[in-house]
């Protein structure tokens, strides 16, 4: 099958590989993670986010699949930074289909580049939920525990 | 293993390896796909298409002779090679239409005596999709299991026998993986359980590879082609044993050509190529297996000496010379692919084909599908050298560690957590 030049860019250059786990100056608070796929099927992906302020400020993935799939994650970290997680969250596969001209048999890796996405923000939101809690029960913002 | 640069994100870019002197891109190692023709074939075939033009079948003039006397030297020089007789080569478009006009025309011809048919679950599809064929039209075909060698044995194929079995089918030598079966022992044990059940192998890939004598495999029944010997496309042959005589009824009626079982003009030239390439494989493979050999334990050699989590696919030992499975697990087997993409080589993944489903030879072997995603088959052939081989080596050990410094799976293996103990989500 014949790639796109886009997908062999960013399969030869992939942006934002990774994990922010590594990094002492992140903290863990800070990040969501989402690992979709099963090595089984022959793809998974897994995409970190970090958020500041209401906003993605970072992104890392590495990804277990075809070219497809690892160009899929590679655009998907540059296209959320930056953004809300609303706005994120609003991103459908469609758009890595459209940005990377995939045929039909490359779609499911643009699938699992949204469902990445999806939970990342999810996990992130779990993360907080029980902070948002103690603050909105008036107790003093305590600092994360396992920071 | 390559330190990963965890603190920014520099990726993990695609390094180019320098071609070395000598070696020519793209190269060509998918021999079991086929093969280039041997340029002394194509010598062999010219003058059939513009001078020696004449239809076999015409009896009434020199063309015809002509023609005819080439297509009977072609039927010895390829009968000599799987050691029978020239007069029970019938020639058919390649090896697809010689499995299915055994198989067929054997079912086909035999009903009444029952309808059992025994197979393996490694069969080419040529084999597997008319076995199901006739399962729809009635038949019982019983797929055997090999081992996780890829190998089955005789007392396997001998238990599974019952006295309806009119027809035992199992390969030579395997096309994903290479293993060649026991085929003489289990052509003893057919025999030995019912002399009426009838044997036949699809020796194509084994075919001129590896030693292969109809008499020694007891076989009843061998489908041959040209493309995967150094000779052309569109030219195959079913070998049918004349003693004892077996009957098979024909796919296509017409003419009356090879013996009635396989009518339509006979394509000249492709079938002087084919004895020519059957001639050539048979005074040559005695040290071409020894030098592919050594090119493909050279490859193996050099892969596992700088790789970890490798696995070869199937028995090593009993295995073609040019042939190589090997799964390298957390790198999926396309992205591996589009590392190569100057070297022709395959893969047991799912992303090659539209069905999303890993090979189901890995399969049938209890190879798991997420090792078979990671496996590349390379068909070591006559052309290739020790170069080549080399720079095959540097590119597969740069494409595996770059694409493990992207895999998670790679990242969670070498943080000790195991693979199997993650709630994954299939899609």
């Amino acid at each position: 099958m014949a790639y796109s030049d886009k997908v062999i860019e960013h399969y030869e250059n992939p942006r934002n590989v990774g994990t922010f786990k590594s990094q002492s100056d992140v903290d863990a608070s800070e990040v969501g993670t989402g690992l979709v796929g099963a090595p089984a099927c022959g793809d998974v992906m897994r995409l970190e986010i970090r958020v500041k302020d209401g906003l993605i400020a970072d992104a890392r993935f590495k990804t277990f699949g075809c070219g497809s799939a690892i160009a899929s994650s590679s655009l998907a970290t540059e296209m959320i930074k930056g953004m809300t997680l609303d706005q994120a969250a609003q991103i459908k596969n469609t758009h890595i289909v459209q940005e990377l001209n995939f045929p039909p048999v490359k779609i499911h890796c643009s699938v699992l580049a949204e469902d990445a996405i999806k939970a990342a923000i999810e996990d992130y939101k779990k993360k907080q939920a029980p902070r948002t809690a103690a603050g909105s029960a008036g107790a003093a913002a305590a600092k994360p525990q396992d920071a | 293993m390559v330190a990963e640069a965890t603190h920014t994100p520099a990726s993990p870019k695609s390094i180019a390896i320098a071609v070395p002197e000598g070696v020519k891109l793209p190269i060509f190692m998918d021999n079991h796909s086929t093969t280039a023709v041997d340029l002394r074939v194509v010598q062999a075939m010219l003058p059939f298409f513009t001078q020696h033009y004449g239809n076999a079948a015409s009896r009434n003039h020199s063309f015809g002779w002509t023609a005819e006397a080439a297509v009977e030297h072609a039927r010895a020089q390829v009968a000599a090679l799987l050691g029978g007789d020239a007069k029970e080569i019938v020639w058919t478009s390649g090896a697809t239409e010689a499995n299915n006009l055994a198989i067929k025309g054997a079912a086909s011809y035999l009903r009444r005596q029952g309808g059992h048919i025994i197979t393996v679950e490694t069969e080419h599809k040529a084999v597997l999709d008319t076995c199901k064929r006739l399962q729809r039209e009635g038949f019982e075909v019983t797929y055997l299991t090999p081992a996780k060698d890829g190998l089955v044995t005789p007392e396997q194929v001998t238990a599974a026998m019952t006295d309806k079995t009119i027809l035992v089918t199992i390969m030579l030598a395997n096309n994903e993986i290479g293993v060649v079966q026991p085929i003489e022992a289990i052509g003893a044990a057919i025999k030995a359980k019912n002399p009426k059940t009838l044997f036949h192998t699809d020796a194509v890939q084994g075919f001129g590879k590896v030693p292969f004598d109809v008499e020694k495999a007891r076989v009843d029944l061998a489908s041959v082609t040209a493309h995967k010997l150094y000779g052309p496309k569109g030219i195959g042959a079913l070998w049918v044993r004349r003693k004892p005589r077996v009957r098979i009824d024909p796919l296509i009626d017409g003419g009356g050509h090879e013996r009635g079982m396989r009518s339509g003009t006979l394509p000249v030239p492709m079938i002087v190529g084919f004895g020519k390439a059957a001639e050539l494989a048979r005074e040559e493979m005695p040290a071409e297996t020894v030098r592919l050999k050594a090119l493909r334990d050279r490859l193996y050699r050099g892969l596992t000496s700088r790789l970890t989590e490798i696995y070869v696919n199937g028995s090593l030992e009993h295995r073609l010379p040019g042939n190589l499975n090997i799964s390298f697990a957390f790198v999926e087997g396309e992205s591996l692919l589009m590392a190569l993409k100057d070297v022709a080589v395959s893969s047991g993944s799912a992303c090659t084909s539209a069905s999303l489903e890993p090979s189901y030879v890995l399969r049938a072997l209890g190879v798991g599908d997420e090792l078979a995603h990671t496996s590349i088959r390379f068909g070591i052939g006559r052309f290739n050298t020790e170069a080549e081989i080399d720079y095959v080596i540097e590119l597969v050990v740069s494409a595996v560690v770059r694409l493990r410094q992207l895999s998670p799976l790679w990242e969670m293996h070498q943080d000790g957590i195991d693979l199997n103990s993650i709630q994954w989500t299939p899609h």
